[in-house]
């Protein structure tokens, strides 16, 4: 099953936890705009995006299954 | 605009000041009267002005993602000007914020050294109870000084914070009790709590500049050594002068302090209060710290993270005493919001107070249960726009994560060492609701004693 990765830009404020936790798919630039450079990563980062989407602290992010 | 309704108004108004009178007596039965009687979006008049108030989930998500050009954040809390001074902004605009955050203290990578430095400022704080073995505290005093020096730490250095001692956290204090809700009419209003507003904001600047003074007679700091202020005094203007006085320097630290100080002091002492009045509650989260103490492990931000327990008691705390009970904005055209017409010009608020207990949203929502935050309830998680401690969406309190780490930094340290318990009856323990700035009403003491279990060290040293 491929599973996809959303972001509510509304609610984004360029905390930069979801870089920490898995910098190949997450990216925020020096004026804080977040980038999701891979919105369908292999399943191998998954783990990574997971930790991204929990600890995101405005829960801008989110996992979808496709 | 076509079709949309007048918004009705709450009962209660009275002739010569609509119903300021109750907001400064009673802001939580206003708000609370205001959602019974006009549902989610109401109205009551702040002395000729109206203000809107929303809640529940659809019109606060409305609320929360309404970007500046419709609601602005920036004019809506007059009452904080004379506390930062003229030119300090209270809030910046949502891009703007993100850049600074970019930059400062809060970010993420940044947060691994706060967290020792939280730890190491609540073992200075105690470091006279082990000899004492038990005693008393004043949870206000305790906790308002220690956020004190644990903000002023991260946020402008340690360096800064070592010249600072318990006089900064009393005038501080008397700044945050300046903010009577009859500042929307006159910020300098003749009262006392805005005399000693302004006496305590003219004795900080001293404070400040004598800490300025000492650091320039000595030599200049250099790399590591340098905070904050020596970056502030480093910048000079074309004609040698300082380019920040002492009044501004003391304005911005007063600024970046003020949304992270009583705020995370008072959800301290909440969480604790709670805590105390809960005691199986209160056990699984002793035993939580407790177990993780004796796992070895150190107050490490990864540690910090994974405090399920204790988290959700602080979050619930945060539920049921929201530091801010109304958040406020300014319409800056006219707007419609579930039917109901918003001209340009009123305030609009949202009230965490009133819908963070609303029973659509949360089971049982005047009881203190810690286990609806875990899964598979989560219900702050399920409830994204009634869940509003923080606030929410592109203004939410940009400290949140900060906030909750401090706070588990705080209690654990200080309940794998000390025991509390109640020292006054336990629902004398209340709000003081007369400010806009809401913290505990005092007395409100607890009493403690050292753990007899717990090491020479005491589980959780950071060392």
């Amino acid at each position: 099953m491929s599973w996809a990765i959303t972001l509510d830009a509304d609610l984004c404020q360029g905390h930069g936890v979801c870089e920490s936790e898995a910098p190949q798919v997450f990216a925020v630039s020096r004026d804080g705009i977040l980038t999701v450079l891979d919105t369908s990563p292999p399943e191998d980062l998954r783990p990574a995006v997971e930790l991204a989407v929990r600890y995101c602290p405005t829960r801008a992010i989110h996992i979808t299954e496709e | 605009m076509t079709g949309a309704a007048a918004v009705p108004e709450v009962s209660g108004r009275t002739e010569e000041s609509g119903h300021l009178g109750e907001l400064r007596s009673d802001p939580i039965g206003l708000l609370t009267r205001l959602r019974t009687e006009c549902g989610p979006v109401g109205s009551f008049d702040l002395a000729g002005r109206r203000v809107v108030v929303v809640s529940g989930a659809a019109a606060n998500e409305w609320y929360f993602r309404a970007p500046d050009e419709d609601l602005d954040q920036a004019e809506a809390y007059p009452f904080m000007t004379p506390i930062f001074g003229e030119g300090v902004v209270f809030d910046a605009s949502p891009e703007r914020r993100r850049e600074m955050l970019h930059n400062q203290a809060l970010r993420d990578r940044y947060m691994r050294g706060h967290a020792e430095t939280i730890a190491r400022e609540v073992q200075e704080m105690v470091s006279d109870w082990d000899a004492a073995g038990s005693g008393q505290v004043d949870l206000l005093d305790f906790f308002a000084e220690l956020t004190i020096y644990t903000s002023s730490s991260c946020l402008i250095g340690r360096k800064f914070r070592s010249s600072l001692d318990d006089r900064f956290a009393r005038l501080y204090h008397d700044l945050e009790r300046g903010t009577d809700a009859l500042a929307f009419v006159d910020p300098y209003a003749d009262i006392e709590s805005f005399r000693r507003r302004d006496e305590s904001r003219a004795a900080l600047v001293e404070l400040v500049a004598d800490v300025m003074d000492e650091r320039l007679a000595g030599a200049p700091a250099e790399g590591d050594d340098r905070d904050l202020l020596d970056v502030l005094l480093s910048i000079r203007r074309d004609d040698g002068e300082l380019q920040f006085d002492a009044d501004v320097v003391t304005g911005m630290f007063i600024a970046m302090m003020f949304a992270g100080h009583h705020t995370t002091s008072t959800t301290a002492a909440w969480t604790l209060l709670e805590l105390l009045r809960h005691p199986d509650q209160f056990q699984e989260v002793v035993d939580e710290q407790d177990r993780l103490a004796a796992g070895g492990a150190d107050l490490t931000y990864q540690a910090l993270r994974e405090m399920p327990l204790l988290e959700s008691a602080i979050k619930e705390a945060l539920r049921l005493h929201p530091p801010l009970i109304l958040l406020l904005r300014v319409a800056q055209r006219d707007l419609e919001v579930l039917g109901r017409s918003v001209p340009a010009g009123d305030l609009v608020g949202a009230s965490p107070a009133v819908s963070n207990r609303l029973d659509d949203a949360f089971g049982e929502p005047d009881r203190f249960d810690l286990h609806r935050y875990l899964p598979p309830r989560e219900e702050d998680v399920v409830n994204p726009w009634d869940w509003i401690p923080f606030g929410a969406g592109r203004h939410r309190c940009v400290g949140a994560a900060f906030a909750m780490m401090q706070l588990k930094a705080i209690f654990a340290l200080l309940l794998t060492r000390y025991r509390f318990e109640l020292a006054q009856a336990p629902d004398s323990y209340r709000a003081d609701h007369s400010k806009m700035v809401v913290q505990l009403a005092q007395p409100c003491e607890v009493r403690w004693e050292r753990r007899p279990e717990a090491g020479p060290g005491g589980a959780g040293a950071t060392t």
